[in-house]
């Protein structure tokens, strides 16, 4: 009888470095940060390192179904200024609407300017990188008209206990990226749409030979991820207590940092949303440790930048050594 | 008949451009090239001919410095040579035009042409003026009707052709290997080719003419060589040999039996039928009928059409005109899922870039086309999942340690496998394959042949493409030949012969 070769899991460290690189230096992390200050593992510290990740927390949900397509989306800093300029709009002043009305609105404008981006990418072939910076523009600059360059400040309590209140002492912002992550993970994971996502990321081609709508795939992740901006923008206005127009700018670099971290490749078809997590748990800290240090903002920019950039290379010699 | 190789003195005296014999290359203790050998008089085209794995792309690419020969002499106008490098052969004044032709696109004719080599006005600056006047000179010497401003993009491909034909000749080659120059081209642009050949023997270039396409070579050869099995076996004059005596060497009179398929109990019950479907420059008028229970081969040279015909009726590429009917009644195809919904499979042509998600797992590849099946309540059942995997990956004794390995690092063999699994899931009962057994070894190729028999036994369809003559006579229960798009003939499998076969193709 012929003997079968058998593929064997290596355990040598390489093997455990490419699986569960990411755990291991979470945790270091998290080590290293209790060590170096006194106060990062209270309790208070920990809620508040869940808070400020929850609404980068939503965004890189969103953004790893847009990367494991291979695409990529840059907008939703802009997308979330928006959705929550509108929102605001809707809750201000003497005689505001439902909180639950501007929540609904906010997520209509993010999804309208996902569908556009979506739009373009999947139906016009623009490559996401063009399609998406064009938005980030556009919905810039729709938000400063909208808002005529200034805040709006006086927001509803109903609709400021979405981004201050808690349930049970767990922030609200905390409870909904719970439910964003929880949704997406099990829609990633043990839906069809799900297991379609990956396969139009890993190989559009072969996905198309199996049946697959990958236009109508590609389509919807965008839109997606547009409903998560404008839920982001949403959650940020009510915790900042004004529409800002120069709000979330830059927060897509951290939403992309959070899912390469993570693990997603860029090129699409592998990645896991619980890998996300940690990445946007790392990134948290980070910023979280280094203020606790005193460390200023500005090295705190340099230091994440080049973690990314790390975090990408790691990426990359790993597909090297497949 | 073989013939001897020419002489000198049957030349005329005048010095050979190119001589080359005893030649041998191995690689990896393989032996690509065990004895290539020929000689290319000045002012003629020799047509290099020779199935898959006779010899000539080692051959060729020893001649053209890419690899170093392990023995043999080359000699150019009576010289020996030796080329380490393919810019040495360039300066060698060999130089060829390969099948893939990679200029640049939105540069224009003559930039292309001097690209590396400008024409300068002081050290920095391209003379522009200069550069069209010598591209003028040169293409109206060769006799090619190309305007030297035009851009690369806007050129056809016969044309793109002659501008790498033509950059050659500016480089003052004298030998020119040209590799398939009309797979990629129609029928009116070979002419075009064939009358820039002409004026280029006129001058005393030789050419070197690899095709498969007997009829072209019969036009315009004036010797031929031929490769088998890594070896010259045979060469001369065009004029002292037939089409069948070609064919005859090519294919190798000891012919082996070849293995047949034994003779079906098929009644002409059509399972699919197309009607008219063309698609101009790849296919045209593609009438023909699957029977149930039958394997349907459909046989063709490199560019025949077969693969985008293929597609067009399962959906991934388009199609101009075209009816479809299933089971006698007819239906609109449009989309692989269309397909898929009716039971007709597609095993495409090249797995690694359409068939497979090579990120993936053998599992989730092998679901792929088929998850709604495996939904409960609107989620995927992974139990249900896993166990129509385990049953697949024996059904076609997949070898992999587990179902979530990646599929990246199967073999060939079983890649191909699991491409099958994943048709075969949501049970079809049309399977068309597209060179089912490319880069699959011996034994999982004949566990796929066995495979396929049953699945037609089960009264299911398979049409099948295949390039591989004892593949497609040893499998096929008719065998329909495409010849440049459309098709050339019908013949049943057991009355069908590699002769046969070669003929309708060419």
């Amino acid at each position: 009888m012929k003997a079968v070769e058998i593929e064997r899991r290596g355990w040598g460290p390489a093997e455990i470095a490419s699986r569960y690189g990411i755990i291991i230096s979470f945790l270091a992390l998290f080590l290293i940060l209790s060590f170096l200050s006194n106060n990062f593992l209270t309790p208070i510290n920990i809620v508040n390192v869940l808070r400020q990740v929850s609404i980068n927390g939503v965004l890189a949900v969103g953004m790893t179904f847009v990367i494991l397509t291979a695409g990529i989306d840059l907008s939703i800093g802009s997308i979330l200024a928006l959705a929550g300029a509108v929102a605001a709009s809707l809750v201000t002043g003497a005689d505001p609407l439902p909180a639950t009305l501007a929540v609904i609105v906010g997520l209509l404008v993010g999804t309208a300017c996902g569908v556009v981006n979506g739009g373009l990418i999947a139906y016009f072939r623009v490559p996401p990188f063009v399609a998406t910076l064009g938005m980030l523009s556009v919905a810039r600059g729709a938000t400063l008209l909208f808002l005529g360059g200034r805040p709006v400040p006086n927001l509803s309590l109903e609709f400021r206990w979405l981004g201050q209140g808690a349930v049970l002492g767990v922030p609200v912002p905390v409870i909904i990226f719970a439910v964003v992550f929880v949704a997406a993970f099990v829609t990633l994971r043990y839906s069809v749409y799900g297991r379609r996502v990956y396969a139009v990321g890993g190989n559009p081609r072969s996905a198309k030979t199996s049946g697959i709508n990958t236009q109508g795939i590609v389509f919807s992740v965008y839109a997606l991820m547009g409903a998560l901006a404008g839920l982001a923008g949403v959650m940020l206005t009510a915790r900042t207590t004004s529409a800002l127009p120069q709000a979330g700018v830059g927060y897509e670099l951290d939403a992309i940092a959070a899912v390469v971290i993570g693990g997603t490749s860029l090129t699409g078809g592998i990645g896991r949303i619980a890998y996300t997590l940690v990445g946007v748990l790392i990134i948290g800290m980070i910023s979280n440790g280094l203020d606790l240090m005193g460390v200023s903002s500005y090295y705190q920019q340099i230091i994440k930048g080049s973690i990314i950039v790390l975090a990408v290379l790691i990426d990359r010699s790993k597909d090297n050594g497949v | 008949m073989d013939a001897s190789t020419l002489s000198t003195e049957a030349t005329g005296g005048a010095p050979l451009l190119l001589s080359a014999n005893g030649v041998t290359k191995t690689f990896n203790k393989v032996a690509a090239l065990i004895d290539g050998r020929i000689e290319l008089r000045p002012g003629t085209v020799n047509a290099l001919c020779g199935g898959n794995g006779a010899g000539k792309s080692t051959f060729l690419n020893v001649l053209m410095g890419l690899y170093r020969r392990d023995s043999g002499v080359i000699e150019i106008k009576g010289k020996p040579v030796e080329f380490s490098t393919p810019a040495e052969a360039l300066a060698g004044g060999v130089a060829i035009i390969t099948q893939e032709l990679s200029p640049f696109l939105d540069m224009t004719v003559a930039e292309n042409l001097y690209l590396g080599r400008e024409q300068r006005r002081g050290r920095l600056f391209v003379d522009d003026r200069r550069m069209i006047a010598d591209a003028e000179n040169l293409l109206t010497r060769l006799k090619f009707p190309l305007p030297p401003t035009a851009r690369l993009r806007d050129l056809s491909v016969a044309q793109s052709q002659l501008v790498e034909i033509a950059k050659a000749i500016s480089r003052q080659s004298q030998i020119l290997i040209m590799d398939e120059p009309t797979s990629a081209i129609g029928e009116r642009e070979t002419q075009l080719l064939f009358d820039a050949i002409h004026t280029l023997t006129a001058q005393g270039i030789g050419i070197i003419y690899v095709s498969h396409r007997l009829t072209e070579i019969f036009e315009i050869a004036d010797d031929y060589t031929v490769f088998r099995d890594g070896r010259h076996v045979a060469s001369g004059a065009i004029a002292d040999i037939d089409r069948l005596g070609l064919i005859r060497s090519i294919v190798g009179r000891d012919l082996l039996e070849h293995r047949r398929r034994p003779k079906a109990d098929v009644t002409p019950e059509p399972a699919l039928s197309v009607r008219d479907f063309s698609r101009r420059g790849k296919f045209e008028d593609i009438t023909l009928t699957l029977n149930k229970g039958e394997i349907l081969g459909l046989y063709g040279l490199l560019g025949s059409g077969r693969s985008e015909f293929v597609n067009a009726l399962y959906g991934t590429e388009p199609r101009d005109s075209g009816e479809i009917s299933l089971d006698g009644k007819p239906i609109e195809l449009k989309t692989p899922a269309d397909s898929i919904r009716v039971g007709i499979a597609l095993v495409t042509e090249d797995r690694k870039q359409t068939g497979l998600s090579l990120t993936a797992s053998v599992a989730h590849n092998i679901t792929i086309a088929n998850l709604p099946h495996y939904t409960r309540l609107g989620f995927l059942d992974e139990t249900a999942e896993h166990k129509s995997v385990a049953e697949q990956i024996k059904r076609f004794s997949i070898k992999v340690a587990s179902p979530e390995q990646p599929v990246q690092r199967l073999s060939g063999g079983n890649q191909q496998k699991v491409v099958l699994a994943r048709c075969l899931d949501a049970g079809p009962r049309i399977l068309i394959c597209d060179e089912p057994t490319r880069g699959v070894d011996e034994g999982a190729k004949r566990e796929i042949y066995a495979f396929l028999s049953a699945f037609a036994a089960e009264g299911n369809s398979v049409l099948m493409i295949s390039s591989e003559i004892p593949e497609i006579l040893g499998n096929s229960d008719r065998i329909i030949v495409f010849r440049r798009g459309r098709i050339a003939g019908e013949l049943p499998g057991s009355e069908a012969t590699q002769e046969a076969l070669v003929h309708l193709a060419s």
